[in-house]
């Protein structure tokens, strides 16, 4: 038996408007609106709304049977509620026939599992809450931003519930092993890695509608072709795309709508079924334990980090970020929280990557910028002002531990106040049906409301152990 | 191959860019291997680097017969020039020149700069350049800017000899827009006459072929290079001072944009008191611009230390943080090279053409003050920033030499002739 996981990611980052330096606490506004708004709207009525409807029929078809799996990053939701509506009822629809999973991640796209645990777990937290609220089913495996995952982060998953976990099938870490199995953690064993297929993934990504290709065309009958002669004991085949490849990427002209279309009838010619990711952990036995010493990525030729933390640029606009992760989450103001949230995504260290040659033209492809170093500043000055706002927050002088501790104990306060006025309230009720019944004269009640709560509080505090007795 | 250049200025006695870039290609040609070139310039001193190349100096040049001996050629140019070409140069004067103010071994006398007769010693140039083309043997003839497009003409129609002329800079760029007749006419008759033309950016060639209408086919970009710098002017010794310093170098004149540079200091100085401003160089608009920093406010941190020539360019470029080049039109602008070649991160205009090759520098346009500013500013306020710059700008330019660039034009003789 064979199966294909199809697994579909949808991220947009909040890209940043042109942010001067004299901007600086100024102007706390950081994103082009515009420029959002357009690239989304676009994007959903070129690729994701034809899409999510292409596959909400493949859904549906009941003959030739297919699942799938969608991962969806916190801020691509947000632009999607905001801009495209209707793509969320779309997705919402796909939810209800069940054969579709949704995938945690980060809810900011964001490389915090490489640095930061905590605003790793909050993140991924986040993220399944709002695909729980949103669509009524709750992530079981994990996507990581760009598929980002080692030995360091495997416990992490783990520990956050996940029994599976989907990466990349880098070469430098497979070498002569198939992607097409599953494999276990080598950190946390009883964590479950199922493996892009890079190749079968690209070959659709990248090279459906590319002319000079020796496959060139590629139909959907030569694609299972392909995917049944693999070997007999290969059993999942993960196909990891993003969504936007269908009509962004490769052109509805190119007929790559109709390509996927017609790829669960040829898949059941051969007897091949489409699985979801969980399905997948839990039917199959993993063959082998991985070991991932350096992180690895789907991005670039090098398949790790180097995209996003490759140069010195990156490095410092990162370490500046998470530098002032603790004091964001002790503070409470929530444009500052929705602000973190944006800046995180990985997208603005990707736009500073000074790589050349074919994985520069990649990167500039992207990128909203004309160099890596106006992408650098853009974004540090943006930064600058937000640290100054977290700054403005609490005073510098107290250190993150001091400063939680003395939080805990504002809120801790704040608890006790709440609970002693709910007793009052309490107390005063029990004090007026006592008068109720035991009709007293008029003068207290006019002491009530004109007297000051201190007198209340003392016949109140006076009067419940009477009642009591 | 053997190729005959016309040129004005040869380093070390240079003025400007032209005989930096000039030296520079006739070296990459060399190191090409198989090319022979003869150089000709107005006036040698006598100290240039002829290793890889024989220099002919215009002024040792005879256009009128003057009965000499061996000895007295020899110790009137001896220094500059065998007596035995000398004598076969006399054998090959074409017409009577005794009307012209010839000197005692008959040649006439160069400044070798830009004086106010220039025009005439142009039309000179082209004289010796006659009997020059007519004595030695050569397969093509290359000049060097307008001013020796006269003389390129005169040796192609002597010799029937195939003529490629370099542009480095046309009259459009300097006048911005207010071209000089004179000087127009000139270049475009080089132009018409050139078999090919050879430009230093995109931007030029698109100036000659838009401008000059001339056919496109026949005009190629070859992008310049830089020469490695000597240990000796990598480690110059100076006393940085504790502010960050932002330079310019270079001609204050309306071609380089200097009011941009002094608009984009007064922004970064309202946010930013840890820096100051230098430009370095002399030029038409250097009173208006002293006026302008004092009108906005910052004469206090905005500096004029008149014009640099030698070590002291590189003195000041080590004292730098940042360069600045917000140049309104820049042929090509090899001052960037020079300051990525000392260390030192540089921002300059996408108008000039080195921002074709360029990759490891901030480009703004010239008028956007905004996006200097920023970037002034991000490269004194990031460390990761200006290394980046300092470190990846080492690397590339290490990697603009100049026998790439004469590959090419080997390149384009090779085409030419056929």
């Amino acid at each position: 038996m064979k199966a294909i996981s199809f697994n579909f990611e949808i991220h947009q980052p909040m890209r940043l408007k042109r942010y001067r330096f004299f901007d600086i606490g100024n102007d706390h506004y950081y994103y082009d609106d515009f420029l959002n708004d357009d690239i989304i709207t676009s994007l959903a009525h070129r690729s994701y709304i034809p899409a999510a409807e292409t596959l909400l029929r493949m859904l549906s078809d009941k003959e030739h049977p297919f699942k799938c799996s969608i991962a969806i990053s916190g801020i691509a939701l947000e632009q999607l509620e905001q801009y495209v509506p209707e793509m969320i009822d779309l997705l919402r629809r796909m939810a209800d026939t069940g054969r579709v999973e949704f995938l945690a991640q980060p809810y900011a796209y964001s490389l915090a599992s490489l640095t930061d645990p905590e605003e790793f777990a909050l993140q991924v937290k986040q993220q399944s809450d709002r695909i729980t609220a949103l669509f009524g089913v709750t992530p079981k495996v994990m996507r990581n931003t760009e598929f980002i995952y080692s030995d360091d982060i495997a416990p992490q998953i783990y520990a956050m519930g996940f029994k599976g976990v989907l990466t990349e099938g880098a070469k430098h870490i497979l070498g002569w092993k198939s992607p097409d199995y599953i494999y276990s953690s080598a950190t946390a064993p009883k964590l479950k890695i199922l493996m892009r297929n890079p190749k079968l993934s690209d070959d659709i990504c990248f090279k459906f509608s590319d002319t000079t290709w020796p496959e060139y065309p590629l139909t959907a009958d030569k694609y299972i072709d392909w995917i049944a002669a693999t070997p007999q004991d290969e059993q999942i085949i993960n196909i990891c795309l993003n969504l936007d490849t269908f009509g962004g990427l490769q052109p509805a002209t190119s007929g790559i709508f109709q390509f996927l279309e017609a790829l669960p009838h040829f898949a059941r010619e051969r007897g091949i079924e489409f699985w979801t990711p969980s399905e997948a952990v839990a039917k199959i036995k993993p063959v082998d334990q991985l070991v991932v010493m350096h992180p690895i990525s789907d991005a670039d030729e090098a398949r790790d980090t180097s995209a996003w933390l490759g140069n010195q640029l990156q490095n410092e606009a990162f370490n500046k970020l998470y530098s002032i992760a603790e004091r964001v989450r002790l503070c409470d103001d929530r444009r500052l929280k929705q602000d973190w949230t944006y800046l995180q995504a990985a997208d603005h260290l990707y736009y500073m990557s000074t790589k050349h040659l074919a994985d520069g033209a990649v990167h500039s492809l992207f990128s909203p910028y004309e160099t890596p170093f106006q992408a650098f500043t853009n974004y540090m000055n943006v930064l600058s002002d937000f640290i100054v706002r977290v700054e403005e927050q609490y005073p510098l002088s107290i250190d993150n531990e001091e400063l939680n501790a003395l939080l805990t104990t504002i809120r801790n306060q704040a608890r006790e106040i709440e609970d002693l006025n709910r007793e009052v309230e309490s107390m005063r009720k029990n004090i007026e049906h006592y008068n109720e019944e035991h009709k007293l004269p008029e003068p207290p009640k006019n002491a009530k409301t004109t007297n000051g709560t201190s007198k209340k509080k003392t016949t109140g505090k006076a009067s419940p152990k009477k009642v009591n007795k | 191959m053997k190729a005959l250049m016309f040129g004005w200025e040869f380093p070390p006695h240079i003025l400007g860019g032209l005989g930096t870039a000039s030296y520079g290609l006739t070296k990459g040609m060399w190191e090409c291997g198989n090319m022979d070139i003869t150089f000709v310039i107005p006036k040698p001193w006598g100290d240039e680097d002829r290793s890889f190349a024989h220099i002919i100096g215009a002024s040792q040049v005879p256009v009128a017969w003057r009965d000499v001996n061996h000895d007295y050629v020899d110790s009137r140019i001896g220094r500059l020039m065998s007596p035995d070409l000398y004598y076969r140069l006399r054998d090959h004067i074409y017409a009577d020149f005794n009307y012209m103010r010839t000197n005692d071994i008959g040649c006439i006398e160069f400044s070798g700069r830009y004086p106010d007769n220039l025009l005439e010693e142009i039309n000179n140039y082209s004289i010796v350049a006659g009997v020059i083309a007519r004595t030695i043997n050569f397969d093509i003839i290359h000049s060097h800017d307008w001013l020796t497009y006269p003389a390129g003409i005169h040796a192609k129609q002597v010799t029937g000899k195939p003529l490629v002329v370099h542009v480095h800079a046309t009259d459009y760029d300097r006048s911005r827009g207010n071209v000089n007749p004179t000087v127009f006419n000139i270049e475009r008759d080089g132009f018409l006459h050139a078999d090919h033309i050879i430009t230093v950016s995109n931007l030029t060639r698109a100036t000659v072929i838009d401008k000059y209408g001339i056919d496109p086919a026949k005009v190629t970009t070859v992008h310049n290079a830089v020469v490695p710098l000597s240990p000796e002017l990598l480690n110059v010794e100076v006393n940085k001072p504790k502010e960050k310093i932002v330079t310019f170098l270079g001609r204050i004149t309306m071609q380089k944009g200097p009011e941009y540079f002094v608009e984009a200091a007064a922004k970064v100085l309202k946010n930013n008191h840890n820096v100051r401003f230098v430009m370095a160089g002399s030029g038409d608009m250097m009173d208006k611009m002293i006026e302008l920093a004092a009108r906005r406010g910052i004469a206090d941190r905005f500096h004029f230390p008149g014009f640099q020539k030698g070590k002291q360019v590189y003195e000041m470029l080590k004292a730098s943080d940042v360069y600045i080049m917000p140049s309104v039109s820049e042929p090509f602008g090899i001052s960037p090279l020079e300051a990525m070649q000392m260390g030192v991160p540089s921002i300059i205009s996408k108008q000039s053409g080195c921002a074709e090759i360029l990759n490891n520098v901030i480009k703004t346009d010239y008028w956007d003050i905004d996006a200097m500013a920023d970037a002034i500013h991000a490269i004194i306020s990031y460390p990761s920033m200006y290394n980046q710059l300092r470190e990846d700008g080492l690397k590339e330019v290490a990697g603009i030499t100049w026998d790439k660039a004469g590959a090419k034009v080997i390149d384009i003789y090779n085409r030419v002739l056929g």
